[in-house]
């Protein structure tokens, strides 16, 4: 391996002088350029930034389910009642509801693209282990479509006329519910990517496992506003999350090779 | 041990032997249901808040049971055939998640028809018609998989990675609709006279359960047995099967 970069330019008169010696450092090279460089950090943090860059220059997949958001929690108070007592009793929900409906809806793009350029096969194809891959571009989608909702339903929690005191539970529960409901997703988004029209049947995998968030995430603001205190919720919240983290990224890995090999 | 577990892998043996146990569980099934339904329904004691509308109990309880072990059966199955690749083991999840998604409905079904007399209304928001609710979904979430697929192949490996996640969070979804109820007590009482039952009402209430497993076990084995002549229809033990019938 003594053979540098700059005496590599013209192996032909290498090999012909000394055969043996050459061919093995030949073969040692193979080697080494078919190794991954660097380890799994360098690979998931190459994920990251790729995701990510990918996803802010495609800036409408990001707001559409912030726009999604603000025009479902728009239709409520036409469909019900402009009551600010009736809406406030309801908000907690509404916006739960409305948020997880958003999440949903950005579910699908999370593996389609990948896979309709081929890059998913390469993901696959990477020695690095694809479950942490995996990991890394559902956190990215959390970080553009779980985040920023949680960010925005203070606002529309004003809108809801949602009382005081709650605001800060809510963006908080949303912030941690939509991890879980990133990762959950994730594993349908998965089983989904190679079929055509996989967009309902996403839901109607995806919607009865996100109950129990649901339930703890609408519970926390619901709490808040009695003033119980949201802790209890919070904390099954974080320990679902902990969960689904500890065992999604296997389901997903698994359900892409199913989706990829046939 | 490995002997055997090689013989489960084949579609074959698989045949021979449901053959042999087939009768058995159908006679089973028939007997238990037919003894339990008449002890059930004309000789068990009437409830004395209830009267006789207790008496759907006899149905209600034994699909509930039946939803729920089917659901977490076609996980094992799924598991089974994910590891070590039985193909049997997927034709049998495969056939069962029609029943297990019948059993769901029966449940829901009559839970609803009892709730006229209970409740005075035909839904309530109760625990468990709720989490029964969410398992119906989730059958039919698997079920609707396993049909999208334009490949065997990976329709049965989708559907076994979907059974297992669902199985895990069946739990999860059954204790957080407990906790969720809890906080939304409504002002109606709940049917919880299941626990104090006496002798004369539970005993039938077993053989029902019986037999609706025998009944269940005894539908698999059937569908199943259609099933691997389905799929290996190119074999040549099938075709000798359906030449030496012909």
């Amino acid at each position: 391996m003594s053979v540098s970069a700059g005496e590599g330019k013209m192996p032909s008169a290498d090999t012909r002088m000394n055969g043996s010696d050459s061919k093995r450092d030949n073969g040692d090279r193979q080697v080494t350029a078919g190794e991954p460089r660097g380890g799994l950090t360098v690979a998931v943090w190459a994920t990251l930034k790729r995701d990510l860059t990918l996803l802010m220059r495609r800036r409408s997949e990001v707001l559409n389910p912030l726009v999604f958001f603000a025009l479902v929690i728009t239709l409520f108070p036409i469909g019900i009642s402009p009551d600010p007592e009736l809406l406030a009793t309801i908000a907690p929900g509404l916006l739960w509801v409305a948020a997880l409906l958003a999440a949903l809806l950005s579910l699908d793009s999370l593996f389609r693209g990948d896979y309709e350029d081929g890059s998913l096969e390469q993901l696959l194809l990477t020695p690095q282990p694809l479950p942490m891959l995996g990991l890394a571009k559902v956190a990215v989608h959390w970080l553009l479509t779980g985040l920023p909702l949680a960010l925005m339903a203070p606002v529309l929690g004003i809108m809801l006329a949602l009382p005081a005191g709650s605001y800060l539970i809510l963006a908080f529960s949303l912030a941690l519910g939509t991890a879980s409901l990133s990762l959950i997703g994730a594993i349908g988004a998965a089983l989904t990517v190679g079929l055509s029209r996989g967009g309902v049947l996403l839901s109607l995998l995806v919607l009865p496992l996100y109950i129990p968030v649901l339930i703890f995430g609408a519970g926390a603001v619901q709490a808040a506003i009695m003033g119980d205190g949201a802790a209890a919720h919070l904390a099954i919240l974080g320990a679902l999350l902990a969960l689904s983290l500890m065992l999604a990224p296997w389901a997903i890995a698994a359900s892409l090779r199913i989706s990829i090999n046939g | 041990m490995w002997a055997f577990i090689n013989k489960l892998r084949s579609p074959k043996w698989f045949y021979a032997i449901s053959e042999r146990l087939l009768p058995w569980f159908w006679v089973a099934a028939a007997a238990l249901i037919l003894v339990g339904s008449v002890w059930g329904l004309a000789f068990a004691p009437a409830d004395y808040q209830q009267g006789n509308s207790f008496r759907i109990i006899y149905v209600h309880v034994p699909a509930a049971f039946l939803a729920q072990s089917i659901f977490v059966s076609m996980a094992v199955c799924g598991l089974v055939y994910m590891v070590w690749k039985i193909k049997v083991a997927d034709m049998v999840a495969a056939m069962m998640a029609p029943l297990g998604a019948a059993m769901t409905f029966i449940s829901l079904f009559s839970g609803a028809v009892w709730g006229v007399p209970t409740w005075g209304t035909w839904w309530m928001w109760d625990a468990r018609l709720t989490s029964m609710l969410i398992l119906f979904f989730l059958y039919l979430g698997v079920i609707a998989l396993r049909g999208a697929f334009a490949s065997r192949d990976s329709a049965s490996r989708a559907a076994s990675v979907l059974a297992m996640v669902g199985v895990i969070n069946i739990p999860i979804i059954k204790y957080s609709v407990d906790w969720w109820y809890t906080l939304h007590q409504p002002a109606t009482f709940t049917v919880t006279g299941r626990v104090g039952m006496p002798m004369e009402m539970w005993v039938p209430l077993l053989i029902m359960v019986l037999g609706f497993y025998s009944f269940f076990i005894a539908v698999t084995l059937m569908r199943t047995r259609s099933e691997i002549l389905r799929r290996e229809s190119n074999k040549r033990w099938v075709r000798d099967l359906a030449g030496g019938e012909r």
